[in-house]
């Protein structure tokens, strides 16, 4: 049910007449559901503004909360749920707190001696406009920390697959934590490139961070050899510990002829010695 | 139709596929170039990849043709500049190009063929003198 | 050029010649940009597509690429489906054998293509004709 311009400016001056009256009962309605988490002022602060903006979205006579005369209370709106989904409150409590507003009016409303049914159809319409708005709030929130949790991922991935350079011609990629198929790709991809900017033709993966070894890790680890031998780069796999070695020959992975080593000390040992081979042979 | 162009650089022949080439295309340069290395006595010849977006079983294989066919005329080939993506796709394709020698790019490549050109007079140096000293 | 709006956005070539393999690649490129695969998930579609093209070319006696976006609700995807009326494959499970080949290649093109791709159908009949259908989804 859309609102009227007559509707909107009634409210309006509904709002202009009680805002102290409004504020207050909002501000106590979203404290009982916040329970102490925001401070008085600040929860104060934050409802008489978004009074004033829906103040200003009915004045202006917008028949929706999508309607672009709406626009600034969206603003307000988005901006809330964005705070409020970084301070780690919940999707409800959010919503919850636009709802409220409901409740501050339909006070006024029974106050009010003109309880009538002009007055009755206000309050309708206007309830349903403060929906689209806490909807709007849900969505927002959902969006943001959607959002958060997409970042986090991916910053979580930057951090666990960095490539060094270790060497004139030499990276490393020192594996941390357990690789999925997600992860093995995004190495994959970021160490060739790596290897293709740098023009190093010797790459070391390090696994001692990795815990365990399946055949679907093994794969993975393989596949970026093989790519990188393509490329015409050598790849040698460093930090191979005990268990990891026999749980490799019991799976029967083969790793063929890709060189293995303990350490990375000893990979980057037995790199130096091959480009020293080079060298000499000159 | 487009041809690919073999550029005579010393010792090497040069060459750059800039193109989507058509099947064809493929097939012409791979005459081309043995044609080109008869003619100029080159020993060497690097094919440059890095401007290719994607190389099919058809590419793949004629890269291995033409390294093959080279090989024959006495000049070692060598493919680089492979882009990342490509080479995970050949992976997956199951194409491992065997017989084919790779560098990362031109400069790397040019040095490699450097290295089998000199190990490759070493050898036929005389073999009961002590091996060649470092020149540097 | 083609914009590819909208969920029913198709466009079909011909296949009966070599070019048409490198329109087959371009066209599948352009699309693959559009519905923002990855850079790999780009290279592998157009690899796949590059081979069951000269595959249609070779094997089927030409035939048409159908190149499609596609949306599962979820995301976006790109789908090929190339068709011929030719000969039709005898032995599938054969044909699917990495290495299996009877036109001179290396034998990767069905097996190797069914590796690059999400879903990948093939619907034949000997005599009759061959249908692929490939298709990539976004991450």
């Amino acid at each position: 049910m859309a609102l009227s311009s007559e509707q909107g400016s009634r409210l309006a001056d509904l709002f202009k007449g009680h805002e102290d009256a409004i504020i207050a009962s909002w501000t106590e309605e979203i404290a009982r559901t916040t329970r102490g988490r925001l401070s008085r002022a600040e929860l104060q602060r934050q409802t008489s503004e978004l009074q004033k903006g829906f103040q200003t979205a009915l004045r202006g006579g917008a028949p929706n909360l999508h309607d672009d005369l709406a626009a600034e209370l969206r603003a307000q709106l988005a901006e809330l749920s964005s705070t409020r989904a970084r301070q780690g409150f919940t999707a409800n409590e959010t919503a919850v707190g636009v709802f409220a507003l409901k409740d501050a009016m339909l006070e006024l409303v029974q106050k009010g001696d003109e309880a009538d049914a002009g007055a009755l159809r206000d309050y309708i319409a206007f309830s349903a406009f403060v929906d689209q708005a806490a909807l709007f709030t849900f969505d927002t929130y959902v969006r943001i920390r959607e959002e958060l949790i997409a970042d986090q991922a991916e910053q979580l991935l930057e951090l666990s697959t960095p490539v060094v350079k270790l060497w004139e011609g030499v990276v490393a990629v020192p594996l941390v934590g357990t690789l999925d198929s997600a992860r093995a790709q995004v190495v994959m991809e970021r160490l060739l490139q790596t290897l293709v900017d740098t023009g190093s033709p010797y790459a070391i993966i390090d696994i001692t961070g990795v815990p365990a070894v399946d055949t679907q890790v093994a794969q993975h680890i393989l596949k970026t050899v093989v790519a990188a031998r393509l490329m015409g780069a050598d790849c040698i796999i460093s930090g191979i510990r005990p268990q990891i070695a026999q749980t490799i020959v019991a799976l029967g992975i083969e790793f063929g002829d890709i060189a293995t080593k303990a350490t990375l000390a000893d990979a980057l040992r037995h790199v130096l010695r091959l480009t020293g081979t080079k060298r000499q042979e000159r | 139709m487009e041809r690919v162009p073999v550029l005579k650089i010393g010792d090497i022949l040069l060459v750059s596929i800039q193109i989507d080439m058509e099947d064809q295309v493929a097939l012409q340069l791979q005459e081309d170039l043995a044609d080109k290395i008869v003619v100029t006595g080159c020993h060497g010849v690097i094919i440059d990849i890095s401007a290719l977006d994607i190389v099919d079983s058809f590419v793949g294989r004629t890269l291995a043709t033409i390294a093959s066919v080279s090989k024959v005329l006495d000049a070692d080939t060598v493919v680089v500049g492979m882009r990342p993506a490509v080479a995970i796709t050949l992976v997956e394709l199951g194409l491992s190009l065997p017989g084919i020698r790779t560098a990362l790019n031109v400069e790397l490549g040019m040095k490699l063929l450097a290295q089998e050109r000199e190990q490759y007079e070493l050898d036929l140096e005389d073999e009961d003198e002590e091996p060649a000293v470092s020149t540097r | 050029m083609t914009t590819w709006d909208g969920a029913a956005a198709a466009e079909r070539v011909a296949i009966i010649s070599d070019q048409d393999v490198v329109r087959v690649r371009q066209l599948v490129r352009t699309l693959a940009v559009a519905v923002k695969l990855s850079l790999v998930d780009q290279t592998k579609i157009v690899t796949a597509a590059s081979e069951l093209a000269r595959n249609t070319l070779v094997y089927g006696g030409g035939g048409n690429a159908e190149v499609s976006r596609v949306d599962n609700g979820r995301k976006p995807g790109i789908r090929i489906v190339f068709a011929d009326e030719g000969p039709g494959i005898p032995d599938l499970d054969l044909a699917l054998t990495d290495g299996y080949t009877t036109g001179g290649g290396m034998g990767l093109g069905l097996s190797g293509a069914r590796r690059l791709v999400d879903e990948f159908e093939i619907d034949t009949e000997v005599g009759k004709g061959t249908t692929i259908s490939v298709t990539k989804w976004c991450r």
